[in-house]
């Protein structure tokens, strides 16, 4: 019998608990975006914008140059093929030194970062990626001038491919 | 990471022509964001850094992450400069490094 109460005051505390949590998370969604930034634990990924702002570090990207082949509609998340390309001449005076992808609606922004030397003779990627669902990719090209290049590209996908 | 990787190489190459080089390697490449049966989170295991060097020079690095594919598939441009080898590397999470060596003949 007493085993028994114990039980139900076990209950009692964990419908407690679980009460608390629920009106915790009705206050996060409740607040501005800025307020569940913060509310962020610090293992989790950064967001697609905290990213690129630091990629780009405060300059301005130009939208040129830059070619990004996909299919418009990706029907498996898991396995989406791109192409990226970036028009440069590729000379040890002007080249593409890095050349960040980047998924805006991924849990993680980042896909790929390619690091290429005048030795790579194209600022050429082709690779596979995941997606979660619809959403832009993005392409930023740092250029040896120091100067950014960025692309866009919108992507259809009908089964997400990050496990759920 | 037991598997050898696979690498295609266009024929027949001259020196001076940017030729594209095509790789395939079998990994798992766990997100990390995944749960496993047991309710946790599987953790990360991922190949995070590709890398292709001739010569001793580094031609491309990439720096993979949770986005790509399982098996991935990694093609780069090289500017061969003349006859050589071209050494491609492979690292993941748990430490496995994967290196392998392709003669590059000039024709």
């Amino acid at each position: 019998m007493t085993q028994r109460s114990k039980l139900a005051a076990v209950d009692r505390r964990d419908l407690l608990i679980g009460g608390s949590a629920v009106a915790a998370v009705a206050i996060m969604a409740a607040g501005s975006g800025r307020a569940i930034a913060q509310e962020k634990p610090a293992d989790k990924p950064a967001t697609f914008q905290e990213t690129m702002d630091k990629i780009l570090g405060g300059k301005k990207a130009e939208e040129a140059k830059i070619n990004i082949e996909l299919p418009e509609i990706a029907e498996n998340g898991n396995t989406v093929p791109y192409t990226v390309t970036v028009d440069s001449p590729m000379s040890d005076a002007d080249y593409v030194k890095t050349l960040h992808v980047l998924s805006s609606g991924n849990p993680g922004p980042n896909i790929a970062t390619y690091h290429f030397t005048p030795m790579s003779g194209q600022a050429f990627a082709s690779s596979r990626m995941r997606l979660a669902k619809t959403q832009d990719i993005y392409a930023i090209a740092e250029l040896s001038n120091g100067n950014f290049l960025v692309g866009k590209r919108g992507v259809k996908v009908t089964i997400g491919g990050c496990g759920g | 990471m037991s598997t050898k990787p696979r690498i295609k190489l266009p024929s027949p190459i001259k020196a001076g022509d940017v030729i594209e080089v095509k790789t395939l390697i079998s990994h798992v490449m766990e997100t990390g964001f995944r749960k496993g049966s047991d309710g946790n989170l599987v953790p990360r295991n991922i190949i995070h850094t590709f890398t292709a060097s001739f010569g001793g020079k580094e031609v491309t690095k990439v720096d993979l992450s949770s986005g790509v594919s399982a098996n991935p598939y990694i093609a780069f441009k090289f500017k061969v400069p003349g006859p050589g080898d071209l050494e491609l590397t492979w690292v993941d999470d748990g430490g496995n490094k994967i290196v392998e060596k392709v003669p590059v003949a000039v024709s």
